[in-house]
């Protein structure tokens, strides 16, 4: 603390009741930020918490629709990218901006490119590639191909771009998203020098391991708010994951114990039926799947689901879940590891084969994988099943037409015309047309990936009381939801996954949600199962 | 004297490819696909034929048979960049506009639908007034070479590799094609580059339609014979690399020069030869020859 | 519907405007024009026959390329498919002895030209599948093999003195549509026209009704959700491509059976590539395939029939303008519509 003569400099940003919506979606509501000049500061919250949206409107990609925004007690509400950089704030994005065919030196200077005359200055770009290397301790070598570069490597040339454009006041979206443990050492004395060197940064992440490490200050956003500040040195993980976790939770498991409207019937927690008795249905063992991030990015996963229950994989999205599904799915291949069904090895299977063994597929991404939008209801309500729906290489128009019949009355799906295209319906009414179709041939594993996202509250409840039915009916179900709530309601046992691996496996009745919010965020670094 | 002999044709005959190859390398690593060289090639003759037929200079048929190209990749970039039409179906119907719009006015410049009358070229060696020294005589043959237009196409392909590796402009147009998203965050605005890109192609590529009215001292229609797609298949088999590209049309115009010389013998059917740019492609593409590596952001919507 | 007839619309328009400019700078009157080019296809008989013999080779081409382009493909090389197939079923002709039964030949001599369109679209097709290479660039270059070849055979081996066509068929010829309707004397129309409608029909029927119809449409509109339907994307990719190229080949049946009873060295004169047009125009869908291929049929003949006045390049202009102005708005009256379309 400054003596009272003393004046503070001002906040490197300030932020206050920020909101911004898109269309419906309300992304900031009552947002805020306040940033110490020369400190790391932590901006923490879930997926969907509205992180990312208040830093790029930092950065000046969009305007926000309300509040303000100061950089160094200048008001800057509302300016463009141009602008920003010009005043020394930049953003590193987490997906980069880099041309993979250009060299290091070329990406650098590529729209404030250095000249000699008309000509590109290569020598004097390779020297400002050297120096700021040395000065931040982001070391790469100029004329390396970006292509040929890991991917710590390609991140040093994205932060290097920021910087060779003058910038002090660094955002960095989920930088150690894709580094590994060294890298991340590596890149903590980096942040550590930016700051001895007078920059300040803001730092975005849901890693509370990596915050306690690394920051001064979190700020915790939860559902487009601003829920906290605190100085690191005050906090712990667990506080921290209540908040990002917290009020709301806590409430809604009241709401499912008093049997509240709006809650969701689960049956109270004596009657989930022991799982000790019943055959295995889906059987995974160290399945290592990559992706185009990572080689690991499933990190050898082990686990059963049984014949009557639901397992539920709870968990941040990005930590492999999407790959572990398309995987057991047939939609990616493994690396190594084993998925059974049953006793049927799956490894050499096709999609069509694994459906026709008994495995239902509700996709995470409806718009990409679950439906095709110019097709209609109808045929929509056969996609995957078109061989059953055909006699002799010719479309059973007449069953296909009773099957959207049935299934249009009895999921209530909206508005009831089988001829309409699956574009023109709802998020909520296009799921049921997904679920209504994966719930009607007969299988006995049914994998649902975020079941219930982008979806309305009625149509929650009915997914949800669908994928009790199957458990009911003595399937399997294995669910894998980035809503925390969801899986709490819903499973019998419950599962973490983080980075790539189930780090916690417990029955439903161990499970809360301010025990498991540290597995999800990394702040015990516990492997289970 | 035949080697040197032979030298000279496969210079004549690879001047059109590649001048028109370095516009369409430009326009494709910008990311805009070249289906319509030979279109734009086609319209550079007429206009060229057009202004030197009026002018009496050949140097005003070169400048009007740039206009005219120029004006072919304007509609081009127009319609793909602005209105984000198909590329390929943009390129095929400028290649069939090319071709009606210079019939229809060689009938109403001309009154003929088969060729314009005599005009001038550049003829700056005497013996080459007397027009196309192809199957001529060998005096002939090195005279017609010495044209600025050969010596453009020499150094055209140079030029464009030089201009792509050491100038801003070719470092964004390099960027652009491979990564759009990468040149808009840092506020290079994409659709700019390719507009100066495409209409820097169509200029080259006229060129080679300049050539080869003046050089043949007349418009005939159809006269591009399908040059344009040889051109196209040679930025292809040059994956898209310059100097490479340069060494591909130079190896179709040889073999076509060796055909000639062997037509005589009966080796090897014309028509084999002809061939050869077209199958060659495909083995690239096939990857039988190493990796076929075009621009990432070829051909695809620029938003 | 109104996102897919608009495009169209908007490009005849345009069409029309430029048309009007071209005829007036030839010092002729727009309407008077236009009536002559009208009387000259769809006012008298021969006319109209012309306008249907053309239309038949469009039908053809067009719809394969709109089969390509319902799974996603661009075959650029009906052009090729177009003269082999023509070809083949030249070959066929001959082979034949002469006296062999019409119900026999003719069916032959069809199958014929449609295995060598699906033998040349085989080439794209396994190249498409097993490298992933760009049809696009493969059937365009393939177009100047396939001719290529064809130019060398024929000149060498198969042609009639100082021609550059084989000899007459000895079976398989089609009547013309004259020798039932004498209105059509002197017209090239025939029954192969029968076929193209067949076709049309074929298409229509295969692209709704069956399930690799289902799958094929599904790859083209999004392949992601197709392969979460267990459909092999690969194998869809083969299967459009060859099917396309035996659609393209069986086009050339209209001049070898039905027109001149022989092969002859450019007989295709474009129409592979203004299949894409048809296509296009056409919005991909069989019934649309045949309206925008008697209308480019229409503008090919009405050429003829106003050259007196206005040169006939006039509807060459016009035919690429529809192209290029088709191509121009289909985004851009997709995005209009898609903004005005709030969601629910």
């Amino acid at each position: 603390m400054s003596g009272p003569a003393a004046q503070a400099p001002p906040p490197a940003i300030r932020a206050q009741n920020i909101r911004k919506a898109f269309g419906p979606v309300v992304a900031n509501a009552r947002a805020s930020l306040d940033v110490t000049l020369g400190t790391i500061h932590a901006v923490v919250g879930e997926n969907g918490a509205g992180k990312s949206t208040l830093m790029r409107m930092l950065a000046g990609i969009f305007p926000p629709d309300a509040g303000q925004v100061e950089v160094r007690g200048r008001d800057v509400t509302g300016w463009s990218t141009r602008d920003a950089i010009a005043a020394g704030v930049g953003m590193v994005h987490q997906h980069f901006m880099l041309v993979p065919t250009l060299t290091v030196a070329e990406n650098l200077i590529l729209g404030q490119e250095l000249t000699r005359g008309i000509r590109l200055d290569r020598k004097a770009a390779e020297q400002t590639v050297e120096s700021l290397g040395a000065k931040t301790g982001l070391v790469v070598e100029p004329t390396r191909l970006v292509a040929d570069l890991s991917v710590g490597e390609a991140q040093r040339v994205e932060i290097l771009k920021v910087l060779y454009r003058g910038a002090h006041i660094l955002i960095l979206d989920e930088p150690t998203a894709v580094l590994s443990p060294p890298e991340v050492q590596d890149f903590w004395r980096v942040l550590r020098k930016l700051k001895s060197d007078g920059g300040t940064v803001v730092l975005i992440t849901h890693k509370l391991d990596e915050v306690m490490e690394i920051s001064d200050t979190v700020t915790v956003m939860r559902a487009g708010e601003t829920v906290g500040r605190v100085s690191t040195r005050d906090a712990s993980p667990a506080s921290i994951a209540k908040m990002m976790v917290g009020r709301d939770v806590v409430l809604a498991a009241d709401r499912v114990a008093l049997g509240a409207p709006g809650a969701v019937a689960v049956p109270p927690t004596s009657d989930l039926r022991p799982q000790t008795s019943s055959a295995t249905a889906l059987q995974v063992r160290d399945l290592v799947v990559a992706s185009s991030r990572r080689d690991r990015e499933v990190d050898g996963v082990s686990f059963d689901v049984h014949a009557g229950e639901i397992l539920g994989i709870a968990g941040v999205e990005g930590n492999g879940q999407a790959e572990l599904i398309e995987a057991i799915a047939g939609l990616r291949a493994a690396s190594s590891g084993s998925i059974a069904l049953g006793r049927i090895q799956l490894t050499s299977h096709t999609v069509r084969e694994r459906a026709d063994r008994g495995l239902s597929h509700i996709p995470e991404d409806r718009h990409r994988r679950g439906l095709i939008l110019e097709y209609t209801i109808a045929d929509n309500l056969i996609l995957g099943q078109q061989y059953e729906f055909s006699k002799r290489g010719v479309l059973d128009r007449r069953n296909i037409d009773a099957n959207a019949s049935t299934q249009i009355k009895g999921y209530d799906i909206r508005p009831p015309n089988a001829t309409l295209p699956a574009r023109a319906l709802s998020g909520g009414n296009q799921q049921k047309i997904v679920i209504a179709r994966e719930m009607a041939r007969p299988f006995s594993v049914l994998l649902a990936a975020q079941p219930t996202r982008g979806v309305d509250v009625g149509a929650i409840e009915f997914i949800h009381a669908e994928l009790l039915r199957a458990r009911e009916a003595g399937k399997a179900v294995l669910l894998v939801s980035a809503d925390l709530v969801e899986v709490l309601a819903l499973a019998d046992r419950v599962a973490v996954m983080y980075g790539g691996r189930i780090v916690l496996i417990v029955p439903r009745a161990e499970a809360s949600a301010e025990g498991l919010g540290p597995y999800m965020t990394g702040a015990t670094k516990g492997d289970a199962a | 004297m035949i080697i040197l002999a032979f030298l000279a044709q496969t210079l004549r005959i690879a001047t059109p490819y590649l001048l028109a190859a370095s516009g369409g390398v430009l326009s494709e690593r910008s990311g805009i696909v070249a289906l319509a060289l030979e279109g734009w090639m086609l319209v550079g003759a007429f206009c060229a034929a057009l202004g030197a037929y009026y002018s009496g200079s050949a140097w005003v048929g070169l400048l009007a048979g740039v206009a005219g190209g120029m004006l072919a990749a304007a509609l081009h970039a127009w319609t793909t960049i602005r209105y984000r039409a198909d590329q390929v179906v943009v390129g095929i119907a400028v290649n069939l506009l090319a071709v009606g719009v210079t019939r229809f006015f060689l009938r109403l410049a001309f009154d003929s639908s088969s060729n314009s009358p005599r005009v001038p070229g550049f003829d700056w060696f005497p013996g080459t007034a007397a027009g196309g020294g192809g199957g001529g005589s060998s005096s002939g043959l090195f005279a017609s070479l010495i044209n600025p237009l050969v010596l453009c196409a020499i150094v055209a392909l140079f030029g464009v590799a030089w201009l792509l590796d050491n100038t801003p402009f070719g470092l964004r147009v390099r960027a652009v094609g491979e990564k759009p998203e990468a040149a808009t965050s840092v506020g290079v605005g994409v659709m700019r580059v390719r507009w100066a890109a495409v209409l820097m192609g169509g200029a080259l590529t006229s060129l080679g339609g300049v050539y080869l009215a003046l050089d043949q001292h007349q418009f005939t229609d159809g006269m591009t014979a399908g040059r344009g797609f040889i051109a196209l298949a040679a930025v292809i088999f040059g994956n898209w690399k310059p100097r490479r590209v340069a060494l591909a049309c130079l190896l179709f115009a040889a073999a076509e020069a060796l055909q000639i010389r062997l037509q005589v013998l009966h080796a090897l059917p014309s028509q084999f030869v002809e061939m050869i740019p077209y199958v060659l492609t495909i083995v690239a593409l096939a990857g039988l020859v190493g990796r076929a590596m075009p621009p990432s952001a070829l051909g695809k919507v620029a938003e | 519907m109104k996102e897919k007839l608009l495009p169209t619309l908007i490009a005849l328009t345009i069409a029309a405007v430029i048309g009007d400019i071209l005829i007036l700078s030839f010092g002729q009157s727009p309407g008077a024009v236009y009536r002559l080019l009208l009387e000259g296809t769809w006012g008298n008989a021969y006319g109209f026959g012309q306008v249907l013999y053309k239309a038949t080779t469009l039908a053809f081409t067009g719809l394969a390329v709109s089969l390509g382009l319902r799974a996603g493909l661009f075959n650029i090389g009906a052009e090729g498919q177009l003269a082999f197939g023509g070809f083949s079923a030249a070959v066929v002709g001959l082979w034949l002895p002469s006296g062999t039964p019409a119900l026999l030949a003719v069916p032959l001599c069809i199958a014929g030209a449609a295995l060598g369109g699906a033998l040349v679209g085989s080439v794209p097709a396994s190249l498409k599948a097993r490298f992933g290479a760009s049809e696009v660039i493969v059937t365009i270059m393939l177009n100047f093999i396939v001719l290529a070849f064809l130019n060398w055979i024929v000149a060498t081996k198969l042609h009639v003195a100082e021609l550059l066509h084989t000899p007459d068929i000895h079976a398989g010829a089609v009547p013309r549509l004259a020798s039932v309707i004498p209105g059509f004397h002197g017209s090239a129309a025939n029954f192969i026209v029968l076929l193209a409608i067949a076709a049309a029909l074929f298409v229509g029927w295969y692209l709704f009704r069956t399930r690799e119809g289902y799958e094929l449409r599904a790859v083209g509109l999004q392949p992601a959700a197709a392969e979460y339907g267990g459909v092999r994307v690969g194998i869809i990719w083969f299967r459009a491509l060859v099917l396309s190229g035996a659609l393209a080949g069986l086009g050339g049946t209209n001049y070898v059976l039905g027109y001149k009873q022989y092969y002859e060295e450019g007989f295709a004169a474009g129409a592979g590539y203004l299949g894409i047009a048809v296509a296009l125009v056409g919005r991909n869908h069989p019934l649309g395939v045949l309206f925008a291929a008697l209308l480019f049929a229409t503008l090919s003949q009405g050429g003829l029939a106003v050259n007196a006045v206005v040169p006939k390049q006039m509807v060459e202009v016009l035919t690429a303008v529809v192209i290029i102005a088709v191509a121009a708005s289909v985004p851009e009256v997709q995005r209009l519509l898609r903004v005005s379309r709030k969601p629910a």
